[in-house]
């Protein structure tokens, strides 16, 4: 069915203001593989994520995930594909509790009760908040509240990752854990906006590198991070 | 949603938009004032103060009929005055479901209706000429309580910015709203009122907290509850005439509605 493929094509995106803030984009990432999106302020990272699973829609070029074309038609199976973890957690955790967060996009989907019950658990076991079920999101620690951000999408088994800026205002300890968990979840293909470039030589096999809306770079991570002259044309540093 | 929120200052360089914001502040008070003010029969009058007021909008760059246009906004509220026919003695006109419409209530009802939209109109060509700060400026000048201009000034300023946390929440629903094929998706109706019920919550509580940060952030900078501006100079005589002009306009309409459209 899936491929957990991402293949995105010649895609451009003009905000209603007039901005252009992608220009004839072309990237794919493989199965199973985590590759890292890197670039300044302003190139586009997070508007190219955003079109990703269908929030931003563009009519220049294409977007296809897991082999399916983003249209009208596939747009619920592509956001059910496609976890999209966003950079500001608290856009992302909304309700009262933590398990109502956790238990949102299963029930959208319409599971039945025992299984959106055991997901919710699985999720917050696997990014390690068993016990916080019950507890309220919003005065939660910043590095607690990614982390149930990842849960309130891994709950709906997506077959990709998507995150933005996962590891960005996070202290030593929990960014550590935060690639430990990362680096635990082998079965989704994994797409990581970010600054980070530690975590990027780290965790990422690949890396592709953003400015001004266009892909500049495109390689196995050890070519392209260690590239003293072409990080630093593009505003970035070698870790 | 975005229209609601959008920016009614229109830039420009007109002679509307160089007047004294003190002035302009006034002049659309008294307007105001004498629109109410009109005897209801006084029909005619109507079409006399809305070519007044066009006239205006057109020198300071609006067309009037884009400016008649989004006072009709505030129509619906009109409809509170909506039980005035049925409630007023008089001839009756028509009648609804056994309700008895008079002639006195249909006129007063209609005069509502008209002296609202007009009223918008004056109210519209102020906030489209004006920037927002400056008619800030000019109600603290024109000793409106320091406390109700510095609301305003929040409201004003974080409005945008509760807009958009508002979209980003939006975003991040939408996001995770998937589909499975041959699944019945998005729960039930109580459900997603329930969600809806949350983020609005949730906006609220973070809209309060930011409030207290922002707060103490003013502390932080000396801040003791009265907000410092930039004086200005009077206005110059020239600026009130301007001022004055369409006051002396509407007044001698009004005193021409009294004398032979009154009765």
């Amino acid at each position: 069915m899936s491929h957990h493929t991402i293949e995105v094509a010649d895609l451009s995106f003009t905000y209603p203001d007039g901005h252009q803030a992608l220009n004839k984009v072309t990237l794919g990432v493989e199965p199973n593989e985590k590759a890292a999106l890197v670039g300044p302020n302003g190139s586009g990272k997070s508007t190219l994520l955003l079109h990703l699973n269908g929030v931003l829609r563009s009519h220049e070029g294409s977007v296809c995930v897991g082999g399916l074309p983003l249209n009208d038609d596939n747009l619920g199976q592509i956001r059910a594909w496609v976890g999209l973890v966003f950079q500001n957690p608290d856009d992302q955790l909304f309700s009262p509790r933590v398990y109502q967060d956790v238990a949102f996009g299963p029930l959208h989907m319409g599971l039945d009760e025992k299984t959106i019950e055991a997901r919710v658990s699985a999720a917050l076991e696997a990014v390690g908040m068993g016990g916080y079920a019950q507890r309220t999101s919003y005065h939660l620690s910043l590095g607690e509240k990614k982390r149930i951000a990842i849960a309130s999408v891994l709950s709906m088994e997506p077959k990709i990752l998507v995150l933005d800026e996962p590891s960005a205002g996070l202290d030593p300890r929990a960014r550590r854990n935060l690639i430990r968990l990362l680096q635990s979840l082998e079965y989704q293909t994994m797409l990581i906006s970010t600054h980070d470039m530690r975590l990027v030589a780290e965790l990422c096999s690949r890396t592709i590198v953003l400015d001004s809306g266009s892909v500049v770079a495109n390689g196995p991570t050890a070519d392209i991070l260690y590239d003293a002259v072409l990080m630093e044309r593009h505003g970035l540093e070698t870790p | 949603m975005a229209g609601a929120f959008q920016e009614r200052y229109r830039p420009g360089d007109s002679r509307i938009h160089r007047l004294d914001p003190r002035i302009k502040t006034v002049t659309a008070l008294l307007l105001i004032l004498g629109i109410v003010l009109t005897p209801e029969h006084a029909w005619p009058a109507y079409p006399l103060i809305w070519a007044l007021l066009g006239s205006m909008a057109e020198i300071g760059g609006i067309r009037a009929w884009r400016l008649g246009r989004m006072a009709a906004l505030v129509l619906p509220f009109t409809l509170a005055a909506v039980a005035l026919p049925f409630t007023m003695p008089g001839r009756t006109v028509f009648e609804i479901l056994g309700l008895a419409a008079s002639d006195t209530g249909l006129a007063r009802f209609g005069a509502v209706v008209l002296k609202s939209w007009l009223s918008a109109q004056a109210a519209l060509l102020l906030t489209t000429t004006t920037p927002f700060t400056d008619l800030l400026w000019a109600l603290s000048s024109l000793r409106v309580p320091p406390t109700l201009v510095t609301i305003l000034g929040f409201t004003y300023r974080y409005l945008h910015t509760l807009k958009e946390e508002a979209e980003r929440l939006i975003r991040a629903r939408d996001s995770r709203s998937g589909t499975l094929p041959g699944q019945k998706s998005g729960g039930s109706l109580w459900w997603r009122a329930q969600v809806a019920g949350a983020m609005i919550g949730n906006l609220f509580i973070r809209s309060y907290e930011r409030s207290e940060r922002v707060y103490l952030a003013m502390r932080a900078r000396g801040y003791t509850g009265e907000m410092k501006g930039f004086s200005r100079a009077a206005p110059t005589i020239n600026a009130m005439l301007s001022g004055a002009l369409p006051v002396l306009v509407l007044v001698l309409i009004e005193v021409i509605a009294v004398i032979l459209w009154s009765s």
